[in-house]
């Protein structure tokens, strides 16, 4: 259907979107994502015949769309989903990954992992149950990891005779629920995963919908201003000397743009050393560009020389990030280990990494309810609570609603090097 | 700053050079794992990318079965010389003649099992403490569920059960005396970005992957190409015929397309086109439901 369009100049010229799913297999998620994947012809022939076999020895009567996300052995055997699987298909306006992520509780930390880097989350309610404690903490989710769009799929509407009655009581609760969480922009959707309902064509039952089809909405939905574009930051993550005879004494710093833009000759200030300098020339294989913007991969060259390695961090004169030892934050804990309040744990941020120590458990959250819990401050396995820490060196960072990038960490055992936590910086 | 867009290769670009710095930057001695494919030939691109004007800091490490293509060993040595880097070779025919791996034998008998054993005794014997690998996610279902930085034990063993969560791109390569990690700067490419990429950037391509004469027989509704040393069953015959090779490793066990395409714009177009994954032409996924994750966790690339 694609096909004169995939060769075409515009054909590499697509939009990256990444997004999340979240729900269980009872909300029809795996459904829904198979319908993408099929009805936008992204599922080959011989997955298709595989997993037609894997059905009929299973016993299924419909051919399981489940089984394309569930990789692992033991997710097929036991019939559950235990890690994040991406998935990726294309159209014509963008190309999509999907972080497809178990729903139940056990596994909060993988749908944050999952939403860590997504444009936006997909959250499935079925209508026949209306919003309850999942709906509100996978909203809790995407709000704590700032996912820029949010779209409510209000899934088995074939189930209810199409009501829009029901969907509109779905959606007012959820309005409410949500007032506590700052989620930038929610969209409510109609859809029979099952049946195709606006999910890539438009429903027939449902004409009192006049909003776009999911997918129609995955295609257009705006996502420019998903990065911060203001805040010009630039963590160095390696240091590029060639020693060689044509670039002799060639000195450049190799990083990601994580925040702003940065443009030959721009002031610039190098930190921790908090020494000034400029922009002499932005490199990119074998030439050089005028500017760079967030997200790109480039080496800057000073016009002074000064000593800067890995970790430190080249910012815009007169916009300085925060420059801190004492941080809070919210994390997410994910490993079998509870936080240890006594311990210390080694952290790591953009290209930083450092010590730290933690100073007092603040709260821990209770994603079902929406309340701060002060009373058991135990952090264990999924729990998410607010903590302080200092650190052994100064971090340069955002808050975590300014930026995602300069606004993350992990914690990291000192003991067995596992990632135990993520950090949104406060 | 509305109207400012990247595009999607642009975004995988600058996301795989970024993984690449972090390897450079996070272990000691890291190899890139060159098997003359494409998709190591689009790492070593992005490497030169990530790390110009300086040399690529990686060694390339060939895990040779020995049963090549010609073409692939004369692409690899035009490479190597191109970029002054330092390549080794580890031998599955050495590790058999050690007597450390078993030939196997019968029709589809391949040697592709047999690099694990040859994989893990290179990564130790040059102490390699990364390997970088040009797997991607979309490939297999069991790398679906791949990390970017995935962590092996000591006996070069991958835990998909206790892999390590892996949050914005914030990687974590620590590791005690003796493990290693496996890195997959592609893990968000698919095989249409790969090519897209390709024709973007203008990388030039062994000739297997263009349509060429081959000799070639049928089985269990696959192509393959014909070698000396290979067994046919009774009911098979050898034909003449214009193919390319849509993957490119141990010649045992590469799928070919039946194809004229002789320009990238072909390829994208026939790919475009196809109904069949690329590895679904491979023989070695073919053995069981979970052989790749079975593969991969005694610690297959």
């Amino acid at each position: 259907m694609f096909e004169s369009d995939f060769s075409s100049e515009a054909y590499l010229n697509m939009q990256l979107l990444r997004f999340t799913t979240a729900g269980s297999v009872d909300d029809g998620k795996s459904t829904l994502i198979g319908r993408l994947l099929y009805d936008s012809k992204s599922i080959f022939e011989d997955q298709l015949e595989a997993i037609e076999r894997d059905s009929i020895r299973r016993g299924n009567e419909q051919i399981n769309l489940a089984l394309l996300t569930d990789g692992l052995r033991a997710e097929r055997e036991q019939g559950i989903t235990i890690d994040v699987a991406y998935r990726y298909f294309a159209t014509p306006l963008r190309k999509f990954i999907i972080a497809d992520t178990p729903g139940h509780i056990q596994y909060t930390r993988n749908m944050v992992t999952g939403a860590s880097t997504a444009n936006l989350a997909i959250v499935l309610i079925d209508v026949r149950n209306g919003v309850y404690e999942q709906t509100i903490r996978h909203s809790y989710i995407a709000h704590l990891l700032q996912i820029p769009h949010l779209i409510i799929c209000v899934n088995k509407m074939d189930l209810v005779d199409y009501s829009e009655s029901r969907f509109n009581q779905i959606r007012e609760d959820f309005l409410t629920m949500s007032a506590k969480l700052s989620i930038p922009d929610i969209r409510f959707m109609p859809i029979s995963a099952l049946n195709g309902d606006n999910v890539v064509h438009p429903s027939d039952n449902m004409t009192w919908y006049t909003g776009p089809t999911l997918l129609h909405l995955l295609e257009t939905i705006d996502i420019t201003s998903d990065l911060n574009r203001v805040d010009a930051r630039f963590p160095v993550q390696y240091v590029i000397r060639p020693i060689s005879d044509e670039f002799h004494d060639y000195r450049g710093y190799a990083g990601r743009v994580a925040g702003g833009s940065f443009s030959v000759g721009d002031p610039v200030v190098v930190l921790p050393a908090l020494k000034e300098t400029t922009i002499e020339s932005i490199d990119l294989f074998e030439s050089n560009i005028p500017m760079t913007n967030v997200s790109e991969s480039v080496t800057l060259r000073l016009t002074d020389d000064i000593d800067i390695g890995r970790g430190d961090m080249i910012v815009k004169k007169g916009n300085l990030p925060s420059i801190s030892q004492e941080i809070e934050i919210m994390i997410c804990w994910f490993h079998e280990k509870p936080l240890n309040p006594a311990g210390k744990y080694i952290i790591r941020h953009t290209s930083r990494e450092a010590r730290c120590l933690i100073r007092e458990v603040d709260y821990k959250m209770d994603i079902n309810s929406l309340e701060q819990n002060r009373s058991d401050l135990r952090i264990g396995m999924n729990d998410i609570g607010k903590i302080r820490i200092r650190t052994t060196h100064p971090l340069f960072f955002d808050s975590y609603v300014k930026n995602r990038i300069t606004g993350s960490l992990v914690l990291i055992d000192e003991g067995n090097n596992q990632t135990v936590a993520a950090g949104m910086i406060i | 700053m509305t109207g400012y867009r990247i595009n999607h290769l642009s975004e995988l670009e600058n996301e795989s050079i970024y993984v690449m710095r972090e390897v450079a930057a996070q272990f000691e001695n890291p190899a890139l794992l060159f098997s003359g494919g494409k998709d190591s030939i689009v790492m070593v691109h992005l490497a030169r990318k990530a790390f110009w004007p300086q040399k690529i800091p990686f060694t390339l490490a060939h895990i040779d079965t020995g049963h090549n293509f010609e073409e692939t060993l004369e692409y690899r040595d035009q490479l190597v010389e191109k970029l002054g880097a330092r390549l080794v070779v580890g031998s599955v025919q050495t590790s058999i003649d050690q007597g450390r791996a078993t030939e196997e034998s019968g029709f589809n008998a391949s040697r592709n099992v047999l690099q694990t054993i040859t994989l893990l005794d290179t990564l130790e014997k040059y102490k390699f403490d990364v390997a970088i690998g040009g797997g991607r996610r979309d490939e297999e279902k069991a790398r679906a569920k791949e990390r970017f930085f995935s962590h092996r034990d000591e006996f070069g063993q991958w835990d998909p059960r206790n892999q390590r969560p892996e949050l914005w791109n914030i990687f974590n390569g620590k590791k005690h005396l003796g493990e290693h990690f496996r890195v997959f700067p592609l893990s968000n490419w698919t095989e249409m970005d790969v090519w897209q990429y390709i024709y973007q950037e203008n990388i030039e391509m062994p000739s297997l992957y263009f349509t060429h004469r081959r000799k070639a027989f049928y089985r269990d509704g696959v192509w393959l190409a014909w070698a000396p040393f290979m067994k046919l069953k009774p009911n098979e015959t050898v034909v003449e015929d214009d193919f390319r090779c849509r993957t490119i490793g141990d010649i045992t066990c590469t799928g070919l397309s039946l194809s004229k395409a002789d320009s990238l714009i072909d390829i994208i177009r026939e790919i475009a086109a196809t109904r069949v994954t690329e590895r679904g032409g491979r023989f070695d996924d073919r053995r069981s439901e979970a052989a790749m994750e079975d593969r991969k966790r005694e610690g297959y690339f």
